[in-house]
């Protein structure tokens, strides 16, 4: 068993992130998770209501006025120094951090600063017969797994892929509760400045929550077949995804591309019309229960992960499907 | 004028089809297809389009394009150099090719410093061989240099000393003024990076690459200290269980589909 794990954990509008209780299910993995501490960076406003139920041993409040906004610092600086601060005085041997935005950059700093490595994005961890972390990591894609162990001695980092792992059970009661006042930590030197941040209307359901989801590819051959399937996601109550080729052409924005540089999505059906079925594209629908695909090549990819299909031109498939799915409605 | 250096690595071609992508378990290595050339990592062709955009906009700068690896294949390497990028700088060693994150991104940061430094340093957001998106944020806290990720657009103040980016982030962008030097890593929002015309071809392939070795930059004993080792590769099994379903014709089958779906409880 490996002792001092340490959570990072981001804080959201006075929640935690969803990859936290995600995070306490991964420390289990190399670790008692009543031994494990979590880390969150916190401004004044913060009443730890959220922390009810979270089974960790204890948790640390890195207490700083601007912890709520990244204006002061942004891309992270200034949350990048309070978790090297609080590193530095607790001494883990590991520190589990979300592959998220945020946790990127957080994660390749300290490790960076601490001159420990990293294993990034990982879905599985175990202890190797020494003690040390060995984690899974999907590589070139997710065409392929990897093994990789910390070697020697010093600090292991490691981030976690958002969704890799269950959200840890509810426990009884709350956990000791720590605050430490870093009001005196800033982001050093030269730091970028936040100058704002612009929310993009996204049109229709959000992606992340959807129950269906349709998504259209390169085989859709242009923009105006998108109106097609945005009849169909209307009828079906379903998100609208891509792949990264149709956003890249400029058919359908990118915040609806599916994959592992786009969104992760989970949905009980997803519908592909005109994707091949690119290992990276299927990095972001893995958890989808059931795939539906339509393309014309028996032969793509997709086709290995769907569990119905049809093999044929999407121009004379998809008006069908549609209007069979509008009757039946 | 900016120096502008452009991290960029060899990596497999990405656009093979699944079914072709081979490991050895063994050598714990890629095995590409039979003649399928490597190529530059996609991200890193954009992060040379976004030097050469800024270029466009009259920034005077020099392009500096830095690559870690070994058993280079020339005519891909120098495709940078084919659309604009004024130099190659290949660190060529056996050894590269055990490095983890750091000891990569600490052999970036020794070569551009051995060449004089940079201003703006401009990376992919990752390589998609072991994609790992870590390289060039820790060169960043290397160089102690402020750091943008996911970089979308980028201007450059008159002059050189900050820049205006727009970086992608959850549900849209952000605006961010970051001092230079920075360290930037460029996502595919960008734009792709431009084809180069048969001026440029015959260009690059006039330029010499300026090689070194990890000896040459006192990093030899790099990869015998790193933190992180690979310890099994292999292709996971996946069985498909697709029913295909066929009707008389395709508009038929679309309508089949839907019946099946909803006899399923799918929709
Ligand atoms: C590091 C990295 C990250 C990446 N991240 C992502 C990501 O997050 N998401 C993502 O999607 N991709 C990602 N990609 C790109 C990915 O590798 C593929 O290039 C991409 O997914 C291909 O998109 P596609 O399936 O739409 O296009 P294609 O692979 O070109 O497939 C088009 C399909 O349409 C079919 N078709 C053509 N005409 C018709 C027709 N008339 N009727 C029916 N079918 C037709 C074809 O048979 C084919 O199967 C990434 C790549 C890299 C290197
Ligand atoms: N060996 C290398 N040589 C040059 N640049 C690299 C190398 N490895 C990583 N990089 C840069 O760092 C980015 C992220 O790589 P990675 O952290 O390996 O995913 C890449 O897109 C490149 O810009």
């Amino acid at each position: 068993m490996s002792d001092g794990v340490m959570i990072v954990g981001e804080v959201v509008d006075g929640g935690l992130h969803p990859t936290v209780r995600q995070l306490v299910n991964a420390a289990g993995q190399i670790g008692e998770s009543s031994e494990v501490t979590l880390c969150l960076a916190v401004d004044g406003a913060f009443d730890g209501g959220c922390l009810e139920g979270i089974g960790v041993g204890k948790v640390v409040l890195l207490e700083h006025p601007d912890a709520g906004s990244d204006g002061i610092g942004g891309v992270y600086s200034l949350l990048t120094e309070l978790v090297c601060e609080v590193v530095g005085r607790l001494e883990p041997t590991v520190v589990l951090v979300g592959k998220t935005d945020a946790g990127s950059v957080v994660s390749a700093r300290l490790a960076a600063r601490m001159g420990a490595g990293l294993a990034s994005d990982c879905i599985d961890l175990a202890l190797n017969s020494h003690g040390r972390v060995a984690v899974t990591r999907p590589v070139h894609g997710g065409s392929a797994l990897a093994v990789y162990e910390f070697a020697g001695e010093g600090l292991q980092v490691v981030s976690v892929r958002p969704g890799a792992f269950e959200v840890a059970q509810s426990v009884a009661g709350t956990p000791d509760v720590e605050r430490i006042d870093m009001s005196s930590v800033s982001a050093s030197g030269a730091v970028p400045v936040l100058v704002e941040t612009v929310v993009e209307e996204s049109e229709g359901v959000p992606l992340e929550q959807a129950d269906v989801v349709v998504s259209g590819g390169r085989g859709l051959g242009g923009p105006e077949p998108f109106d097609q399937l945005r009849e169909l996601c209307g009828l079906l109550g379903a998100a609208l995804g891509a792949s990264r080729a149709a956003c890249d052409a400029g058919w359908v924005d990118h915040n609806h591309q599916v994959g592992l540089t786009g969104k992760s999505i989970s949905p009980t059906t997803y519908i592909t019309v005109g994707i091949s079925g690119a290992s990276q594209h299927m990095a972001g629908c893995s958890s989808a229960r059931n795939i539906v695909a339509i393309d014309k090549d028996r032969e793509a990819n997709i086709f290995s992960h769907a569990r119905y299909g049809v093999v044929g031109d999407w121009a004379k498939v998809l008006p069908a499907f549609t209007a069979a799915v509008a009757e039946l409605e | 004028m900016l120096k502008i250096a452009v991290c960029a690595k060899q990596v497999p071609d990405t656009d093979i089809p699944p079914s072709q992508f081979k490991v050895d378990e063994g050598a714990l290595r890629v095995v590409p297809p039979a003649g399928v050339p490597p190529i530059v990592n996609g991200f890193d062709m954009n992060a040379v389009e976004a030097a050469l955009r800024l270029r466009d906009a009259g920034v005077e700068c020099e392009i500096v394009v830095f690559s870690v690896g070994t058993e280079f294949a020339m005519d891909v390497m120098k495709k940078p150099l084919a659309i604009g990028a004024d130099r190659l700088v290949l660190v060529d060693d056996d050894a590269s090719e055990s490095l983890d994150g750091l000891g990569t991104a600490r052999v970036l940061a020794a070569a551009i410093e051995k060449d004089g430094g940079a201003d703006l340093v401009l990376a992919g957001r990752q390589a998609s061989d072991w994609d790992q998106s870590q390289v060039p944020i820790m060169l960043s806290e290397l160089m102690s240099a402020p750091l943008v990720t996911l970089v979308r657009a980028l201007s450059v103040s008159g002059n050189g000393s900050s820049s205006e980016v727009e970086r992608v982030a959850e549900g849209g962008f952000q605006r961010v003024e970051c001092p230079l030097p920075a360290v930037m890593t460029v996502t595919n929002e960008l734009g792709e990076a431009r084809y180069a015309n048969l001026r440029g071809i015959m260009a690059a392939s006039r330029k010499q690459p300026e090689t070194m070795t990890l000896d040459d930059l006192g990093l030899g004993d790099l990869a015998n200290s790193k933190a992180l080792e690979m310890t099994r590769l292999f292709v996971p099994e996946s069985e498909s269980n697709v029913e295909i379903v066929e009707g008389e014709d395709e508009a038929d089958s679309g309508r089949l589909l839907a019946l099946k779906l909803r006899e399923a409880k799918l929709i």
